[in-house]
């Protein structure tokens, strides 16, 4: 009987054959700790009697939710960080470079079958490579900092299929939506998701990466894609039995198959408050929104940007609308500032923010307020998030934002 | 841990989100007693102030939804909370509750039965009596029992490095 993605992923990892419900032991090969959780961690570590790390060169800190900071108290988690990778030696530190889970791929820590933790829920995201990557709490952070390993349960999988080519005015936002809406926000808990089919091969590195990153919201514990050739360009690995280890068999086992055709796909929303509440973007046109959101580790890179730039090339977007744009890293943001992206949107009438996580975690600038609505391209529409429990979010794809945010009201692209 | 406890139920919806245990805006507070207040506060402002030590939650499926926050299972902790049972957990918070010595149980039929401010009766690995019914809980394995005996994962670690407990 054959293995899944995930099962040949844990397996390799410790040399023997493994199954869906088998308790692991597994070295860890990325440690990520974010900024609202460093402090944490530290505390614990300390707390749990160890002195060292198991290896400073297996953990990135990176500040990413309070930079530039909004709060006196904020000022305190950045300083704690600091002090400990220092005296620990840690030398992957990124301090104002951008979101956690887009430089753990886009600073090349990820490869293909590495086992990474995080202290985040979206480092699911470097699934997209055919890594086994997932969020954990800080106590937990911290006992792999002191030990090198944690314990994992193998899970079972679920294959989602995708064949043919999606509409022009559909991303790979709007079919994780729908996947989401269809399997519902605990309908893979537990359970590794598996993205396959020829419309996911004609995927670029970045949307792959806004699919994988949420796929927690459906409980899932992974969300893989296969390693292909773009995913050794994109890391630099010539090795190709590394690739040819990383697929799953023909006769692997799911728990649960689901088919689409890309065709098929339509814009979609996910609706107040929750995020499998999806409806197709006609279905809810016409609402009135007060601010636009473009960015995050789901929806901020070049790509993303670039897609609305195009829709709202030489146009204005609506008055009294607020637009805000934060692209994911200073990588993003030089490249879209040299190809004009910026000045595009700019133009339009976005406020162009910093890189980090900002608005998307009710940080930064653009909080809402009571009965305000924002349409926005990140990944969690939970009740207040961005701010006021007494705001409501709509959670769409980087094409509806710009389409939005140019008629002031929900539209379709 | 007691083997039998009664407590006093709190009842809360589907879909409960670390967001709704603990705002993102509490964070970053220096100590776990500081965030206390605004636990469950975007649902129902006032329900921190209210719940007493020991009392327990009763909640529908997918509990704990959301981020990694392991402040959410924390804040509950310090608020008293003996346990929550729901239909179902979310993984990472089912970890971190359990990495914090707060018990979990299983049961998809005690939400629909329950009415809030009543009374149920716990019996760890084996059931919990409602009403003069019993719901079935189940165990758990055992690395995970073990974590929650030593009272987290803290104290497990510590007894592995030899650090005394304080």
């Amino acid at each position: 009987m054959g293995h899944t993605l995930v099962e040949k992923i844990l397996g390799r990892k410790l040399n023997r054959e493994v199954r869906p419900g088998d308790m692991l032991t597994l070295p860890v090969d990325w440690c990520m700790v974010d900024d609202i959780m460093a402090p944490f961690a530290i505390e614990k570590f300390y707390e749990m009697g160890f002195t060292k790390l198991y290896d400073p060169d297996k953990v990135v800190f990176i500040y990413d939710h309070f930079l530039p900071t909004t709060r006196v108290e904020d000022v305190r988690q950045i300083k704690e960080a600091d002090a400990f990778a220092k005296e620990q030696g840690i030398r992957h530190i990124h301090r104002t470079d951008g979101i956690c889970h887009q430089l753990m791929v886009e600073k090349g820590y990820i490869k293909p079958g590495d086992i990474a933790f995080g202290t985040d829920s979206h480092t699911v995201t470097y699934g997209a490579m055919g890594a086994f990557s997932t969020g954990i709490g800080y106590t937990e952070m911290a006992a792999i900092l002191g030990t090198g390993e944690t314990w994992v349960k193998v899970p079972a999988s679920i294959k989602v299929v995708i064949d043919g080519t999606l509409p022009e005015n559909v991303t790979s936002k709007d079919v994780i939506l729908k996947i989401i809406g269809d399997l519902s926000a605990c309908g893979a808990t537990y359970e590794s998701m598996e993205f396959t089919g020829s419309a996911m091969e004609e995927m670029s590195i970045a949307s792959r990466m806004t699919m994988a990153n949420m796929v927690v919201e459906a409980g899932a514990k992974c969300g893989l894609f296969y390693p292909d050739e773009k995913t050794a360009s994109y890391c630099g690995i010539e090795t190709k039995e590394m690739l040819e280890a990383l697929q799953p068999d023909e006769d692997a086992t799911y728990e649960k198959e689901l088919h689409y055709k890309a065709m098929d796909f339509v814009p979609v929303v996910a609706c107040p408050s929750l995020v499998d509440q999806i409806k197709p973007v006609n279905e809810v046109k016409g609402t009135k929104v007060d601010q636009v959101f473009l960015g995050s580790c789901t929806n901020g890179r070049l790509e993303d940007l670039q897609m609305a730039a195009q829709i709202l090339k030489g146009k204005k977007i609506a008055p009294y609308l607020k637009f805000i744009v934060t692209p994911a890293s200073q990588k993003i943001y030089r490249e879209a500032l040299k190809d004009d992206t910026l000045e595009i949107l700019s133009d339009a009438g976005a406020i162009i923010t910093t890189p980090g996580c900002g608005l998307c975690c009710g940080r930064g600038g653009g909080i809402l307020s009571d009965g305000e609505v924002v349409l926005a391209t990140n990944n969690r529409n939970f009740l207040g998030r961005m701010g006021s429990s007494q705001s409501q979010i709509y959670l769409a794809s980087p094409k509806t934002a710009a389409a939005t945010a140019l008629a002031g009201v929900i539209t379709e692209p | 841990m007691e083997k039998t406890f009664t407590a006093t139920i709190w009842v809360l919806g589907d879909d409960i989100d670390t967001d709704i245990i603990l705002p993102t805006q509490y964070l970053a507070l220096e100590h776990v007693e500081d965030m206390k207040p605004y636990a469950f506060s975007p649902l129902r402002e006032d329900l921190a102030g209210k719940i007493q030590k020991g009392d327990m939650i009763v909640a529908g499926k997918n509990f704990g939804c959301g981020s990694s926050r392991e402040q959410a299972p924390e804040v509950m902790k310090a608020l008293g909370i003996s346990c929550v049972v729901a239909k179902s957990f979310a993984r990472i918070f089912y970890r971190n509750a359990i990495n914090n010595g707060m018990l979990l149980l299983e049961n998809d039929k005690l939400y629909d039965q329950v009415t809030e401010g009543d009374r149920a009766t716990v019996t760890l690995g084996e059931k919990i009596e409602y009403k003069g019914k019993t719901y079935e809980i189940s165990s758990l394995p055992t690395n995970l029992m073990e974590i929650l005996e030593a009272g987290g994962l803290v104290a497990a670690m510590q007894k592995k490095n030899g650090k005394k407990v304080e």
